[in-house]
């Protein structure tokens, strides 16, 4: 699927560049390509920039334009659980196991994304959260399932947290040609490498698009317990430990009465 | 202010977490128990997730417990031999517990799991603990006096072999009940994120017989040693024990249990006995409803290998 949609670029690309209708060049860029995650973080917002330069030949030619910015997180696996009611309490019975789904997915555009093109279109290009890929896995082989309650509840609660989010209305335009959006990432935005695809519009068909990266890493004492955490668990276990006795030990000696 | 958590990752309140650790560092201190019963379930309903919430108490629970074991050490209050033999079944529950918390997790119970064990034993211990204070207020009321002791009273257990005498109790009793209490404390510690004191003093006065005055020190030892453990064993394979919020809850827990001390002293026994059966009973209530009530989201979502 990312080889088809390789070709596709490249298609696109050779198109643009050959075709003698499309001359506009995309440009964006991100206010920070690091986000990092202290002990005071609790959410932040990054800004994408862009413009489209034109050239002679395509100066004034085509009409309005749109954008449309997706942000994917780090992919990590996840199940999703529902709940039944067994003797009475509510017990967790069926669960999916999504594969690799982006942990952040954000889709901004200037306004709708069927008023920016045909729904055909939005599904060739996977655009929108409805046309992205969240691939299950069934009995040992990797598939998509059409109207699936886990996918729909996997969204939902994605989108709850802030993770998962379509905004029609988070790219603005400051002149015909030059547009600011707002990337919010919110306090349990998972650590990682993002992506950001932003692409071009006019008309209704896809004139040009361009790539961005930016990356969210905890530092300082945080990216220290979350790395002793994860690679020296028996050594860290061992020094809360140790931490504990001496909490309760300097208790009972600063308290000590006799 | 607003702190991030490491391993739980989230931002929370420092002081609303400080002070959670300081009201139920106070009442533990109130009536001699770890308070991990009460910290657990706040700290899931903070928004922290109910594995790292265990897995974190279990540190707040070894700090506390150990200044109290040093208090009852001074005071000469703690029977060594039974501590150490307590501890033999209590580091292989741990060690039990942690496993089964694990495969619980893979399986998606492990919520549930904590559920039906809070309602189970909290449901169960505190009902006991409002029938009796409440018969002992009654019988203070009525102008009787305490019932005694009954030293004579046999329980089927005391015929096993493997017989121990533990000095400082004035008890003597076979090792295999004794080393059985220590692993479920230990077992439903793991897993509950609990140190199990309200249901390990209970145990050793009613079953054991060992004596009021080296009851607590004694179960102070035990659940010291054992949350100890089972920080290092969840630490070591969950990778779910949380350094900031852990440090954060010790700090409050600690300094909390200190006044909490002086006022458990000046209420009657039976009174404080009463209050903490009403306690556990109405956190026992609290999950029971959460396991009955129809969930406002039948969905949820976990990431395989992540901490949700």
């Amino acid at each position: 699927m990312r080889v088809a949609l390789a070709v596709a670029f490249a298609l696109a690309g050779v198109l643009g560049g050959g075709g003698p209708a499309v001359a506009e060049r995309l440009v964006a860029s991100l206010t920070n390509h690091h986000v990092m995650i202290t002990s005071n973080y609790t959410g932040v917002e990054l800004v994408l920039f862009g413009s489209v330069e034109q050239d002679a030949t395509s100066l004034g030619r085509h009409g309005p334009y749109d954008i449309v910015a997706t942000i994917t997180g780090p992919r990590e696996t996840v199940r999703t659980r529902r709940k039944q009611r067994v003797l009475g309490i509510w017990v967790n019975t069926q669960a999916r196991t999504f594969v690799d789904p982006p942990s952040y997915l954000a889709v901004l555009a200037n306004r709708p994304l069927d008023a920016i093109t045909g729904a055909d279109n939005l599904r060739r290009l996977r655009l929108g959260i409805a046309n992205t890929p969240l691939p299950e896995l069934i009995h040992n082989d990797i598939g998509e399932v059409s109207n699936d309650p886990f996918r729909a509840a996997l969204v939902r609660l994605m989108g709850e947290r802030g993770l998962y989010s379509e905004q029609s209305n988070a790219v603005t335009f400051l002149t015909p040609t030059l547009f600011r959006a707002a990337i919010a990432l919110p306090a349990q935005v998972p650590i990682g490498d993002y992506d950001v695809d932003v692409k071009l519009f006019a008309d209704g068909s896809l004139i040009g698009h361009t790539n961005s990266a930016f990356e969210i890493v905890k530092v300082g004492f945080e990216q220290f317990v979350v790395n002793a955490a994860r690679d020296h668990g028996v050594l860290y276990g061992l020094a809360m430990a140790m931490l504990a006795l001496l909490t309760g030990w300097i208790a009972s000696v600063a308290f000590r009465r006799d | 202010m607003q702190i991030y958590l490491p391993i739980a990752d989230i931002p929370v309140n420092v002081f609303l977490v400080l002070a959670m650790g300081l009201a139920v560092g106070f009442l533990s201190g109130m009536f001699g128990v770890g308070g991990g019963f009460l910290m657990t379930p706040l700290l899931i309903f903070i928004g922290v997730q109910p594995a790292v919430a265990v897995a974190s108490v279990t540190t707040h629970v070894a700090a506390s417990s150990f200044s109290g074991a040093i208090a009852y050490w001074r005071r000469n209050a703690i029977d060594v031999t039974l501590a150490l033999t307590l501890l033999a079944g209590g580091i292989v529950g741990s060690a039990g517990g942690v496993a089964l918390f694990t495969w619980l997790r893979t399986l998606d119970q492990l919520d549930l799991a904590i559920g039906l064990s809070y309602v189970t034993f909290l449901g169960v211990v505190g009902v006991l603990m409002v029938a009796e204070s409440a018969r002992a207020i009654n019988r203070s009321r009525r102008g009787k006096p305490a019932e005694l002791r009954r030293p004579g009273s046999h329980i089927w257990f005391h015929g096993l072999p493997l017989k121990l005498r533990f000095k400082r109790s004035k008890v003597y009793v076979s090792a295999i009940p004794v080393l059985a209490i220590g692993f479920i404390i230990g077992f439903i510690g793991a897993v509950m994120g609990i140190g199990g004191g309200f249901l390990l003093v209970p145990m050793l006065i009613y079953l054991l017989r060992v004596p009021t005055a080296t009851v607590i020190g004694t179960s102070m030892v035990l659940i010291f040693v054992t949350m100890t453990a089972t920080t290092v064993l969840h630490a070591a394979t969950n990778h779910l024990v949380d350094a900031v919020l852990a440090l954060i809850l010790m700090v409050g827990g600690v300094i909390g249990a200190q006044f909490g001390a002086h006022a458990g002293q000046r209420i009657r026994g039976e009174w404080l006995r009463l209050l903490l059966g009403l306690l556990v009973l109405s956190v026992g209530l609290r999950f029971a409803f959460e396991l009955v009530l129809r969930p406002d989201d039948l969905y949820s979502i976990r990431l395989v290998g992540g901490a949700l």
